[in-house]
C-alpha cells in the first residue's frame, strides 16, 4: 500500500475511534446567548450550509421573519421581511456556532437551547427545543400562536427543564439511544421510544424543582404529547459526537451533513471546515392525506447529523415500521438499507446495536471514497415540509445526499493530499 | 528468495470452496445449483465509470 | 430511404455483458430495426458503435458507467418503438427470492462481511477493471480467478508479482475454466473427482482433457487455469509455478497434467525445472510444440487426447479409432474448413493436420501454420472465439449463431471438402449447441455437400448430456469423432483418400 493510503487509513482509524469514544450527556438548558457567547443581536443562525436571503426557501423566510419579531428586531412580519431584504440580519449556519437545528433551524440570542456535553472530549453542542407538530417555526410558522409558544419555551419550559437537569448529573444519551434502538426508534423519523425514556428520566427532577403544579403539568404534557421531542436532543448529541472528529489531517470521514432547503452540504474531516454543496434532492416517500409531491418543500434541516453518526436511515434495520412510513418498502426491506450503508462506512458502533440484525452495530464513519466508489449516497429518513411557510409536515420519505457533494469533496481532498 | 523459507499458502485446496462472484450472474447461479458456497456481488464500475474519479480513488487507496 | 439512428443513454445503469447481449438480440429482432446494441459507454464500446453505424450525438456523451441504447431502423417510428422496448426490458423488476428482497453486496468488502470464510474471488467484470478487483481480493487473503479478457498485460504482470509476494494464486486473466475441490467454475464440465491434477493455460484445453479423463473412468482432483499469457516471457509463468507448488503438496493429486501452447523458452525451462521437483508423475502437453527434453518424472504428449490417455496410465501407443466409411469426396472439393469455438481445440487440430502433412492456415496459427490471410492452403482452421470475431458479440460457446453462420457459408462453398466443428458442453456453455448446429446444417440442405465432422467435449453428467448431443449431430448427418484430435485426424484421412 502506498504511503498516502496508509496515512488515510491511520487518520480514519483515529476518526472512527473518536466517534466511538464519544460520551454525550444532556446537561442543561440555557439561553443561546449564554451558551454561544459570539451570538449577537440580529444574528440569525439557520440550518444547513451558508445561504443568503435571496436564495432562502419559503419556510425559512417565514421562520426568519417570525424570529425577528420574536426577538423584537422588527415590529411585525412585513417589516421583518423588508429588513431581511435590506441586509439587516446576519445569517450564519448553526454548525459554525456549535449548534444544530431541525428544518428551518432558527437559533437566536434569547431562545433556550439544550446543552449536550461530550464528556470524552469536553466539547459542547446546542439545539433549540422541539416545538411539537403542525404550525411551528421549524416549518416556517410565524403567527401569534407560534411566537407565543416560543415565549413559553423561553420563559417557562426551558428554564424548568434546565433546573431539572442541573439538579442531577446530567442524562447520558448513548445508553438511552441504545435502548431506543431496541424499541423501534431510529432517532430521525421515529423517536417515540426515546421520548418516552427521556420523559421518565426528566420528570422526577422536573417535579422536584417545579415552581407551580400548572407549569409542571403543562411541561410534562408538552413532552408527552410530542413523539418527536427527542429529535432535537439526538441532533445535539450527534453534533457533540462529531465535532471532535473534525480537522484530522488525511481523514476521509464525513463530519457533518446538512441542508438549508436550497443546498445540501457536507464537511469532511481532512478538509476542515469547507462545505461541499450541491442542490438538495427531492425526497421519495409517502404523503399525508390531501398532500402530494407538488406541495413538498425541498429537503431541509441539520437533522442529517443523526445519519452522520450512524442513526436515522443508517439504522433503519432497527426500525422496520419506519420503512413503511417513509415509503422505503416493507419491514423486511428495512434491514437492506442498513446493509447498504455498511458499504460506505468504515466501521460499526458496538454500543448501538440492532437486535433484529444479530446485534450488528449501526454503520459508522462515512468514507467519501466509498461513497464515490460505489455510487451509494447516504440514505436519510426525513420529514417533508409544505413549501408554504407555517403549514407543517406533509409527509415523510427517504432522500439521498447528492453524490456531487462527495465528488467535490474527493477532488478537494486529493488536492490537499497532493494527489491529482 | 528461497521458497522453502516461505510458508506455502495452499488454503484454496485445503478448505471448502467459498466463492465471491464479481461479474456475470450466471456463474453464481451455476455454483448455487451445484451446491457450492457463493455470494454474488452486484458490481458496477467504480465511480460510475468516471475515469478521473476512478483514478483518484485508486491513488487514495480505495 | 433514409435510415434513422436513435440513441438513449441511461446514466449510471450497469448491466453485465451477457445480459446486454441478450437484450441487444431482442431489440435487433424488432420490426424495422436494422441493427441494435445495448452497451456500456466505455470509449472502446463507443468505438464499436461508431463502426457499426449506431452512434448519434446523444450516445457520444455517454461515460463508462452509463448504458447506451443504440438503434438503427428504417424509419423513426420503428426506431422509437425499439428504444422504448429496450427501456421496458431494462426496467423490468429483478426476480426476488422469497418474500424478502434479497440483499446483494455491491463490493467485495461488503461480501466479505457476509462470508468472512470466502476463499476465492471469481471475477468476470470488464477487463479494464478486473485487475483492480483481483488486487483487492488477494490483499484480503483470497485467491482470484479472472475470467475477464482484455486485461492489459502490464496489469497482469503487476498483479501476479504482488500475488507471488503475498503467496496467493491468480488464475487468469482470460481463465475460462477451473475445477477446485470438485466444484466446476465458469465454463467447466461435471467430471468425477479423482487423482489427476490439471494446470492449463487454456480453458477448452482443460475441458477436453478433463472430459477425456472422465470418459476413461478416472477423475480430476483440481483443474487450475493460469490464463493464456501466464507462460509468456513478460509474465514468466508465475501462476503456473504457484499451481505446481499447490498440486505438489495436495494429497488428492497423484499425477499432474500441464496444458498450454508452447511457452517462451526461458519460462519453459523454469516450469520444467519446477515440475521435476514435485515428486509426482507428470504429462506435459504444449500444443504445437516439437519434441522437447522432459524431466525424468514427465512425459510429453502432442495432443490433448494423448495427454489425457497418458495421465490415466494408458499408453499413447493405443491406436486411435479409424475413420468410419464415408461417401467419396466430390472432385473439386479440396479444403478442410475448421470452425472452432475453443482456441486450444483449434490449435490441436492444426497440430494434428501438420503432423498429417496437410498445409494449415489459421487466424490463430501455431508454429508451422500460416496466417489465415495467405489463403489457398489445404486447410483453413478458424478460432471463432478469437478477439476479431468476438468484438461486440458474444463468444460462440455462449451463442452459437456466429459459428453456425460460418458453417452455412462453408456448406455453400463448393471448394470445401470437410467441415470440422467442436461442440463444447458444460456449465456456462449454450444449452444445446448440437441442436443449433444440426438445425443450421439441415437448413443448408443440398444433396451433395461437404463431409461434416464434429467432436463433443463433455460428459454424460453435463447439463446438455453428451450422448443426447451426439445423437442430435448424427441425426443431421454429422460424423462424430470421440475426441477433437480424432476429428482432425479423420478430416485428414478423408481428404487424403
Amino acid at each position: 500500500m502506498n504511503d498516502i493510503a496508509g496515512r488515510i487509513e491511520t487518520a480514519n482509524r483515529e476518526a472512527l475511534g473518536r466517534m466511538i469514544a464519544g460520551d454525550p450527556v444532556l446537561v442543561d438548558v440555557i439561553p443561546a446567548a449564554e451558551a454561544i457567547p459570539s451570538l449577537q443581536d440580529r444574528m440569525i443562525l439557520h440550518a444547513g450550509p451558508p445561504v443568503d436571503w435571496e436564495r432562502m426557501c419559503g419556510p425559512m423566510r417565514g421562520a426568519v421573519a417570525g424570529i425577528a419579531v420574536f426577538e423584537g428586531w422588527a415590529p411585525d412580519l412585513e417589516t421583518a421581511n423588508r429588513m431581511a431584504g435590506e441586509g439587516a440580519f446576519d445569517f450564519r449556519p448553526n454548525h459554525h456556532f456549535d449548534a444544530v437545528g431541525p428544518m428551518t433551524g432558527m437559533t437566536t440570542i434569547s431562545q433556550p437551547v439544550m446543552v449536550v456535553e461530550n464528556r470524552a472530549f469536553g466539547n459542547r453542542a446546542y439545539c433549540t427545543i422541539n416545538e411539537g407538530l403542525g404550525k411551528v417555526m421549524r416549518f416556517g410558522g410565524n403567527d401569534a400562536e407560534v411566537l407565543d409558544r416560543l415565549r413559553w419555551l423561553r420563559d417557562g419550559f426551558g428554564p424548568a427543564m434546565g433546573r431539572a437537569l442541573r439538579s442531577g448529573e446530567g442524562i447520558p444519551l448513548k445508553p438511552l439511544v441504545a435502548r431506543g434502538l431496541t424499541m423501534g426508534d431510529e432517532m430521525h423519523q421515529r423517536n417515540v421510544g426515546c421520548t418516552g425514556l427521556m420523559l421518565r428520566a426528566l420528570s422526577p427532577a422536573m417535579a422536584a424543582s417545579a415552581g407551580d403544579l400548572d407549569g409542571l403539568a403543562r411541561a410534562l404534557a408538552f413532552i408527552g404529547g410530542n413523539d418527536q421531542f427527542f429529535l432535537n436532543i439526538a441532533m445535539a448529541m450527534g453534533k457533540a459526537i462529531m465535532d471532535p472528529v473534525r480537522d484530522i489531517e488525511a481523514s476521509t470521514i464525513v463530519t457533518a451533513m446538512s441542508r438549508n432547503g436550497t443546498e445540501f452540504g457536507i464537511r469532511v474531516s481532512g478538509t476542515g471546515d469547507t462545505w461541499f454543496t450541491a442542490p438538495v434532492e427531492m425526497p421519495e416517500g409517502l404523503y399525508f392525506p390531501g398532500f402530494t409531491e407538488a406541495d413538498a418543500n425541498p429537503d431541509m434541516g441539520d437533522s442529517t447529523i443523526v445519519e452522520t453518526v450512524g442513526l436515522g436511515g443508517f439504522a433503519m434495520g432497527a426500525a422496520p415500521a419506519v420503512a413503511g412510513f417513509v415509503g422505503a418498502g416493507t419491514a423486511s426491506e428495512a434491514a437492506n438499507f442498513t446493509r447498504s450503508m455498511a458499504e460506505i462506512t468504515l466501521g460499526e458502533n458496538p454500543e448501538w446495536t440492532i437486535p433484529a440484525m444479530d446485534y450488528r452495530g449501526v454503520p459508522s464513519g462515512i468514507d467519501i471514497r466509498l461513497v464515490v466508489e460505489t455510487g451509494l449516497a447516504p440514505t436519510i429518513n426525513t420529514g417533508i415540509a409544505h413549501r408554504e411557510p407555517g403549514i407543517g409536515q406533509v409527509g415523510a420519505g427517504v432522500v439521498r445526499a447528492p453524490l456531487a457533494c462527495f465528488h467535490q469533496a474527493l477532488r478537494a481532498f486529493a488536492d490537499r493530499m497532493g494527489v491529482s | 528468495m528461497s521458497e522453502m523459507s516461505e510458508k506455502p499458502k495452499t488454503e484454496l485446496l485445503d478448505r471448502p470452496l467459498m466463492v465471491v462472484n464479481i461479474g456475470l450472474e450466471s456463474f453464481a447461479a451455476d455454483l448455487r445449483a451445484e451446491g457450492a458456497g457463493v455470494v454474488h456481488v452486484d458490481w458496477a464500475p467504480p465511480a460510475a465509470g468516471d475515469p478521473e474519479l476512478a483514478a483518484l480513488l485508486a491513488k487514495l487507496g480505495a | 430511404m433514409s435510415r434513422v439512428i436513435v440513441n438513449r443513454v441511461r446514466k449510471g445503469l450497469y448491466l453485465d455483458s451477457v445480459a446486454l447481449m441478450r437484450f441487444s438480440r431482442s431489440i435487433a429482432g424488432l420490426a424495422g430495426v436494422e441493427e441494435a446494441a445495448l452497451m456500456m459507454g466505455t470509449p472502446a464500446n463507443l468505438g464499436i458503435l461508431v463502426e457499426a453505424g449506431l452512434l448519434d450525438g446523444a450516445g457520444e456523451h455517454a461515460k463508462g458507467g452509463d448504458l447506451v441504447i443504440a438503434v438503427r431502423a428504417r424509419d423513426g417510428d420503428s426506431a422509437d418503438a425499439a428504444v422504448a422496448k429496450a427501456g421496458e426490458l431494462l426496467d423490468q423488476p429483478r426476480l426476488t427470492r422469497g418474500e424478502t428482497a434479497a440483499w446483494r453486496p455491491r463490493t467485495l468488502r461488503a461480501a466479505l462481511n457476509q462470508v468472512p470464510e470466502a476463499t476465492l474471488a471469481l471475477i468476470s467484470v470488464p477487463g479494464d477493471f478486473a485487475a483492480a478487483e483481483a488486487r483487492k481480493a488477494i490483499r484480503r487473503g483470497l485467491d482470484a480467478m479472472i475470467f475477464s479478457d482484455n486485461v492489459p498485460l502490464a496489469d497482469e504482470v503487476a498483479l501476479k508479482r504482488e500475488a507471488r509476494d503475498l503467496g496467493r494464486l491468480v488464475m487468469g486473466p482470460d481463465c475460462g475454466t477451473a475445477i477446485i475441490n470438485g466444484v466446476p467454475l465458469a465454463f467447466a464440465n461435471r467430471v468425477p473427482s479423482g487423482a489427476v491434477g490439471i494446470i492449463g493455460a487454456s480453458g477448452t484445453g482443460i475441458q477436453e482433457v478433463s472430459c477425456l479423463i472422465a470418459r476413461n473412468g478416472a477423475g480430476i482432483s483440481h483443474a487450475i487455469g493460469v490464463g493464456g499469457r501466464d507462460l509468456s516471457e513478460a509474465v514468466g509463468g508465475i501462476s503456473t509455478l504457484r499451481a505446481l507448488d499447490m498440486l505438489a503438496r495436495d494429497p488428492a493429486s497423484e499425477r499432474v497434467v500441464l496444458i498450454s501452447k508452447p511457452p517462451a523458452p526461458e519460462v519453459s525451462a523454469r516450469v520444467l525445472e519446477k515440475l521435476s521437483g514435485i515428486g509426482k508423475p507428470a504429462t506435459v502437453c504444449f500444443v504445437g510444440a516439437p519434441p522437447m527434453a522432459m524431466p525424468a518424472n514427465a512425459v510429453q504428449a502432442f495432443t490433448l487426447r494423448e495427454a489425457a490417455l497418458r495421465s490415466v496410465g494408458v499408453s499413447g501407443e493405443t491406436p486411435p479409432p479409424a475413420l468410419p466409411p464415408v461417401p467419396t469426396i466430390a472432385p473439386g472439393r479440396r479444403e478442410i474448413r475448421g470452425l472452432f469455438s475453443g482456441g486450444t481445440l483449434c490449435a490441436e487440430a492444426q497440430a494434428v493436420m501438420l503432423a498429417g502433412k496437410i498445409a494449415v492456415a489459421s487466424n490463430a496459427p501455431i508454429p508451422g501454420a500460416a496466417p489465415a490471410s495467405t489463403g489457398a492452403a489445404e486447410s483453413l482452421l478458424l478460432d471463432m472465439g478469437d478477439d476479431s470475431y468476438t468484438r461486440g458479440r458474444p463468444h460462440p460457446m455462449i451463442d452459437p449463431e456466429v459459428r453456425d453462420d460460418a458453417v452455412r457459408q462453408a456448406m455453400a462453398d463448393p471448394s470445401v471438402a470437410v467441415i470440422l466443428a467442436d461442440i463444447v458442453l458444460g456449465f456456462g456453455a449454450h444449452g444445446d449447441p448440437a441442436g443449433h448446429l444440426a438445425r443450421a446444417v439441415r437448413a443448408a440442405g443440398g444433396a451433395e455437400r461437404a463431409l461434416l465432422i464434429a467432436s463433443v467435449t463433455g460428459t454424460e453428467a453435463d447439463p446438455q448430456i453428451r450422448s443426447v448431443q451426439i445423437a442430435k449431430l448424427e441425426e443431421a448427418g454429422i460424423l462424430v469423432a470421440p475426441s477433437n484430435a480424432d476429428a482432425a485426424r479423420w478430416a485428414c484421412e478423408a481428404v487424403q483418400r
